[in-house]
């Protein structure tokens, strides 16, 4: 085949595009940083298994809401899917093995996102907005009324998980443990949305969320991607849920609510939606927030939340990782002016 | 007749409820009706009429109308300086950015009720005229059950009329349908939008008022019923007035009876019902398809 001379190959654009999926130098830094912490601060490893678990269940919803552009508000529905998967099968002394039952939240979440998926992504914006938050709510009922297997509102408490790899104590008196864990967890799941994000499917996600009507008009199969997208994305959401459960050894309604659901939306856009990493940075930033403002001053905090919420929206709708790419860009252009 | 007294008391007490979810509904249905904004704070607007009206009554001595008629006013006014600063910069924007700027916005209405006037439910007394038992001739029921239906019934009349038969609606009516063809009429969208924003935001911050007899008022309010007041709008039908009102009773009806016999998990059928009611008609129940 020869080149077409529409586009060569040292074309900026073409170089963008050839290149983008090649590891940055900084990549590895939020790996480093982890580790860093995990020495630094042996006593915070509790809460920075649950910073990388907000950190997974944000990327999993950037998969949807940032890449493919799927509004929705019941993302909430997987991550209890998979917590409930998790709590069930330990505390009915089914399966407690780590590893697999991890499999297995990713799996039932992906069933549901599947389903729910399939008949949900028909519609666009309000409709589907409020779907996919009836759904959620539909599936928080459901755990609510199943009493007896699911201990509605109090949940199920003390769930015993079985030693990781058969070796290592696995329970919230074992952070090291956990910590390890879930950052390999972590790691493994953004390995791999990271991959589908830079390959064709991804590129074509970006398409659907900038442009329906003109994947539409390519031939591209708009609704299976968006079906595709949602399921991966709720299996992801699933996995988190599962973690959530193994490293707190319990479940609860809590998983299901709109106030997960909510949070992690917030996560998410803080840290900028549509980027890899915005993830990253609005779960550290989020949690530690969180984690030292919400417990001394609740009030002052949901007021603080609120207004950033408010000025994100009016003024950064990109996020943090936004306002610092514009920066950058701002800054380059004008090493280029001088 | 056991039977034929449960039915007609079934049907009041759920009309009744389901008339505070249109008053609150309607504006909303309306809004977004206009200009397909997401307007997630509705539910703020009706919470902070609700407080007003209680606080104005309990506080200041107000009596029940003239507390409501404050209420109304000063919200209208509130959501209009909203509306002019905030609101109006995100109508051509993505609806993830309206949905993240108007949860900030609940997220500050909760923080400010509960830092004004505390976290604890307050109620709304009721005054002496409006309490106990009404004869209706074939069966005695609560006389406010009973007023917030005539209430009810008034308003969807009197909106209708100004819907169907003032210039106004009529080019409210023209924006929901086609809202290029209306501004290429000469209707001026963004001050009708004003008008219908403070008009809905009033009518939100009275539903607030009458409902806190039975739903009571804390700062968590504004998100708890927030998913009722969707699920009728989006049932009734984005823009209709008519439609809310009949969502409003089908909802606030099969809620009562389901509370009433399914205690635990009742809830659940209004969602699947939704759910299935929005694939087969998204549109709503109530509003003619797209041509």
């Amino acid at each position: 085949m020869t080149a077409l001379p529409v586009t060569p190959a040292g074309h900026a654009a073409a170089r963008t595009l050839t290149e983008r999926h090649r590891l940055r130098w900084w990549e590895p830094a939020p790996w480093i940083l982890a580790i860093a912490f995990y020495f630094a601060y042996p006593t915070y490893l509790g809460f920075g298994t649950e910073v990388l678990v907000a950190i997974l269940f944000a990327l999993s919803l950037d998969l949807a809401l940032g890449y493919a552009g799927i509004l929705t508000l019941g993302h909430a529905a997987f991550f209890g899917a998979g917590a409930y998967t998790v709590g069930l099968l330990a505390f009915h002394g089914i399966w407690n093995e780590p590893i697999s039952s991890l499999l297995l939240a990713g799996a039932v979440a992906a069933v549901i996102g599947f389903g729910s998926g399939i008949v949900l992504l028909r519609t666009q914006g309000l409709t589907l907005l409020m779907l996919t938050l009836c759904t959620m709510t539909l599936l928080e009922e459901a755990a609510n009324l199943g009493h007896e297997y699911t201990g509605s509102f109090d949940g199920l408490p003390g769930l015993p998980i079985a030693p990781l790899l058969g070796k290592f104590e696995f329970n919230p008196l074992f952070a090291n443990t956990q910590f390890i864990y879930a950052l390999v967890v972590l790691f493994v799941c953004f390995v791999f949305v990271r991959t589908l994000v830079y390959s064709p499917y991804g590129q074509s996600l970006t398409g659907i969320r900038e442009n329906i009507l003109r994947m539409h008009a390519v031939g591209s199969p708009v609704r299976w991607r968006l079906v595709t997208c949602y399921t991966i994305s709720a299996a992801v959401a699933g996995i988190a849920g599962g973690l959530w459960a193994q490293a707190n050894a319990y479940v609860n309604l809590t998983t299901l609510s709109l106030d997960r659901a909510a949070t992690v939306f917030i996560i998410l856009i803080l840290g900028g939606h549509g980027r890899l990493y915005g993830a990253f940075v609005g779960g550290v930033v989020y949690m530690v927030l969180a984690h030292f403002l919400a417990r001394i001053y609740p009030t002052a905090w949901q007021l603080g939340l609120g207004l950033v919420l408010v000025v994100i929206a009016l003024f950064a709708q990109r996020g943090i990782l936004g306002i610092g790419a514009a920066l950058l860009q701002r800054l380059r252009d004008r090493r280029v002016a001088s | 007749v056991l039977f034929g007294f449960d039915v007609i008391s079934i049907l009041l007490g759920g009309i009744s409820a389901g008339m505070v979810l249109f008053i609150v509904s309607v504006g909303l249905s309306v809004t977004m009706g206009l200009m397909g904004f997401v307007n997630l704070a509705h539910g703020a607007f009706a919470m902070l009429g609700g407080y007003v009206i209680v606080l104005s009554m309990d506080e200041l001595g107000l009596g029940f109308a003239p507390a409501l008629i404050v209420g109304f006013v000063s919200v209208a006014a509130v959501s209009v300086v909203f509306e002019r600063l905030l609101y109006s910069r995100l109508y051509r924007a993505d609806e993830l950015d309206q949905v993240l700027f108007t949860i900030g916005l609940v997220f500050v209405f909760i923080a400010a009720i509960t830092i004004v006037v505390g976290p604890e439910t307050i109620t709304l007394t009721l005054p002496p005229a409006l309490r106990g038992q009404f004869d209706l001739g074939f069966t005695e029921y609560r006389t406010y059950s009973i007023f917030l239906i005539v209430v009810g019934v008034a308003i969807v009349v009197g909106l209708w009329f100004g819907f169907e038969r003032t210039r106004l609606g009529a080019q409210i009516r023209a924006t929901v349908d086609n809202r290029r063809m209306a501004e290429s009429l000469g209707i001026n969208v963004d001050r009708l939008f004003t008008i219908t924003f403070a008009f809905g935001s009033g009518m939100a911050a009275l539903g607030g008022g009458l409902g806190a007899e039975f739903l009571g008022l804390d700062p968590q309010y504004a998100l708890k019923y927030l998913v009722y007041f969707l699920i009728v709008v989006s049932v009734g039908g984005l823009g209709t007035v008519v439609g809310v009102f009949w969502a409003s009773v089908l909802i606030g009806v099969l809620d009562f009876v389901l509370k009433l016999y399914i205690p635990k998990g009742g809830t659940m059928f209004i969602f699947a019902l939704t759910i299935l009611l929005l694939l087969l008609r998204p549109q709503g129940l109530f509003r003619k398809a797209e041509r």
